[in-house]
């Protein structure tokens, strides 16, 4: 035992011998601490009556809390897993899920789900009325993207940047014509045009860099390489929809299900981003009329419900166009679920431009890096990072948004099993509980899938970056 | 008089480095800077003190155009400071600045942040970029940090880091806005040993701070602001000994007695 250095109210005191470094008590460290700190840290206090009684209320809150979450969660479980139907070898349908009261074989009381009834509407409720022999072309179409999207969510992966290209450059032309056929009708005269246009935009863009227009030319010659670029990339576009593919066109009218989910949910992701991006951008610009551009378009369209949206997209619309001008009724969900979801993403993105500190932009100026160097390279991948949580959120809350597409016709998962709810082959008790189960669960693996990737990303763009 | 230090030997030549003349700037009603004129050469280190609001680190923010003039002219290497985009980014190349609070960019690697202006704006290639902040790292002294987050570092460590990454653009003049004011004291030392070396080397420096000993030690001129104005400005011996503006004698006692 070492001996005690006291510290009276003397004055002066010199430590002669350092005090020993002690392992902490139990209720700090090991299982008995986290069973205390997260358990019985909240109802281990008996030192009064009160304070027992809370203690004891606590438990008793506890374990009543426990009680309730295990059985709904054992309700679930044998309602869609343990009781369920899950086979229909004599090809009863609606039989195979009744009871016996109900003229089936199924004891009485029986209440549990009916998976034969999704199984045999699997195919509908994935393609919708894709015709049965091109299926193979929104099988290709998703293998493709799967993969892809595998590939570029892995980190540490070779080429990991390239592939990321190719998926936004390349797949998005590739499903489009693989899912609708291709061979739309182009005027290759007009693309000639444009290209010829684009390069001469671009050469006029090089030589005015260069200085040889005078030095007002200089400034525009960024604006006029913006759009000979913009131009060559939609002639490239309009060029290669237009190659006749032979393959049998499919009209968006007979897409339906998971195929229309998928496809609305992943266009609104991917362009929501950087279109929100730019908006947040353009709202916090000096240039005033950008800003006011900026800020009318966020508003209007985040003052508006989507289901107007929608509904202004598709019926509102074609009045407005000139006869025969008529363009496809997803394509306009799609812009329609394109602008509206930019509008919040421009929001939360710009949330995180104002927790970026002023001296990042000075030091980003400072160093001489121009508007948008500072932008991509020191504000965006931090005010980003700062706002994954929001953006995420934004993704998820657009995922299933997507379902409001059925209200203009157009046949997404839900919309799908809603349709198939009137199918009266199949009409049992369970058949909605079911239809609606299995709708919840495919949501809620794609929602669950995000947002524990979002969590991931946190956690890597935040290491050894604490300050 | 005291012995000059090695930096005071330095001499400075007669290029014109940053030229200020009649220069008028405000925020709203207020006149931040009254009727500046100032001359500094190639080679001269340049001390700027005042008491807080007088507008020194808006005059050395005006060098770079972080902050805009209104009125009168600012030459820098030659090239007039106005509303062109192109002499803007020429300037900004050529001036390097250190802020209070160091404004790293903690989401990239020490040798990151010193890259990063050499690649984009200097086109320069990786490799030689990194061989470049690899020197300025080791002039600094923190070679050994190179691969660190900003977030890592002390505060002393982060400053010098800053000068390091302002020096990998090889500038012609370093501008330092209150260096060490953010730092606590025992770290204050590393980061004035590291400007004094610069200065020893015939860096063109302007320097907003309040550290009396370097003034001393480095400039050959020092200047005093209060009010958005130059009071009086002389070599540091004659300004600290015998200075001749009642604010000047006022601002010397308020921060030399104690």
């Amino acid at each position: 035992m070492s001996k005690k250095v006291t510290m009276d109210n003397k004055l002066a005191f010199v430590r002669t011998e350092d005090a020993p470094i002690l392992p902490p008590p139990a209720s700090e460290a090991g299982i008995t601490g986290w069973l205390y700190q997260n358990i019985f840290a909240s109802m281990s206090d008996f030192s009064s009556a009160g304070a027992s009684i809370r203690s004891v209320l606590m438990g008793l809150f506890s374990f009543g809390l426990l009680y309730v979450g295990i059985t709904q969660l054992w309700g679930l479980l044998d309602f869609a897993i343990f009781s369920a139907v899950w086979s229909d070898p004599d090809g009863l349908k609606r039989e195979a899920c009744w009871t016996v009261e109900q003229g089936g074989q199924l004891p009485a009381g029986w209440h549990a789900a009916c998976w034969p009834f999704i199984a045999a509407k699997l195919k509908f409720l994935t393609y919708g009325a894709y015709p049965a022999d091109e299926l193979w072309r929104v099988n290709l179409a998703g293998f493709v993207g799967l993969v892809g999207l595998v590939y570029v969510l892995i980190e540490g992966l070779p080429a990991r940047r390239h592939v990321g290209i190719l998926m936004l450059t390349i797949y998005p032309l590739m499903a489009f014509i693989l899912l609708t056929g291709g061979n739309l009708d182009v005027d290759y005269g007009n693309v000639g045009l444009y290209v010829l246009i684009s390069l001469g935009l671009i050469t006029m863009a090089r030589m005015g860099a260069a200085g040889r227009f005078g030095s007002s030319f200089q400034d525009l010659s960024g604006i006029f390489s913006v759009a000979g670029w913009l131009l060559i990339v939609y002639a490239v576009i309009l060029s290669v929809v237009g190659v006749d593919t032979s393959l049998e066109p499919v009209d968006t009218r007979d897409w339906g299900g998971l195929l229309i989910t998928l496809v609305v949910a992943i266009t609104g992701i991917v362009a929501s981003l950087p279109l929100g991006i730019l908006l947040a951008l353009g709202r916090r610009s000096n240039m005033p009329v950008t800003r006011l551009i900026c800020t009318i378009f966020i508003e209007f369209w985040r003052g508006v419900p989507l289901i107007t949206v929608l509904f202004m997209a598709s019926v509102m619309l074609p009045l407005f166009l000139p006869e025969g001008v008529n363009f496809d009724n997803l394509l306009r969900a799609l812009i329609g679920v394109m602008l509206f979801s930019a509008a919040y993403m421009a929001e939360v993105v710009r949330g995180g431009l104002q927790a970026i500190d002023k001296g990042q932009y000075e030091g980003a100026d400072a160093v001489g890096l121009s508007y948008w160097q500072s932008m991509r390279l020191i504000i965006l991948p931090q005010a980003l990072t700062h706002v994954i949580p929001g953006i995420v959120n934004t993704f998820i809350g657009l995922f299933k948004d997507t379902t409001l597409v059925s209200i203009v016709g157009i046949f997404d998962l839900l919309g799908g099993v809603q349709s198939t709810l009137a199918d009266a082959a199949w009409s049992t008790p369970v058949q909605g509980l079911t239809g609606y189960l299995f709708v919840s669960v495919i949501f809620f693996i794609f929602c669950f899938g995000m947002s524990r990737y979002s969590i991931y990303m946190e956690r890597k763009l935040s290491r050894g970056r604490s300050h | 008089m005291a012995e000059a230090s090695k930096a005071q030997k330095m001499s400075v030549s007669d290029e014109v480095v940053v030229s200020m003349d009649s220069v008028n700037k405000w925020y709203g009603q207020f006149h931040v800077l009254r009727d500046i004129n100032l001359t500094v050469n190639k080679g001269e280190r340049i001390v700027v003190c005042g008491p807080s609001g007088s507008g020194k680190s808006t005059l050395i923010r005006c060098l770079n155009r972080l902050e805009e003039h209104q009125d009168g002219s600012i030459n820098v290497h030659g090239i007039e400071l106005n509303n062109d985009v192109k002499n803007i980014d020429e300037i900004r190349r050529e001036v390097g600045m250190v802020f209070q609070h160091f404004n790293l960019f903690p989401h990239l690697t020490i040798l990151e942040n010193c890259t990063l202006a050499p690649i984009w704006v200097r086109k320069m290639p990786k490799a030689e970029a990194e061989a470049t902040a690899m020197k300025y790292l080791e002039r600094v002294k923190i070679p050994e940090q190179a691969h660190k987050y900003p977030g890592q570092l002390s505060g002393g460590q982060q400053q010098r880091v800053a000068i390091a990454r302002a020096l990998c653009m090889e500038p012609q003049l370093m501008l330092f806005d209150e260096p060490t004011s953010a730092l606590d004291p025992e770290m204050i030392k590393e980061v004035l040993d590291t400007m004094v070396s610069l200065a020893e080397d015939g860096m063109t420096m302007v320097c907003v701070t309040h550290e009396m000993g370097f003034a001393r030690k480095v400039a050959n001129r020092v200047i005093f602001m209060d009010e958005g104005q130059i009071v009086e400005q002389n070599e540091p011996e004659a300004f600290f000994s015998n200075p001749q503006n009642d604010r000047t004698k006022l601002f010397l006692s308020q921060i030399l007695d104690h």
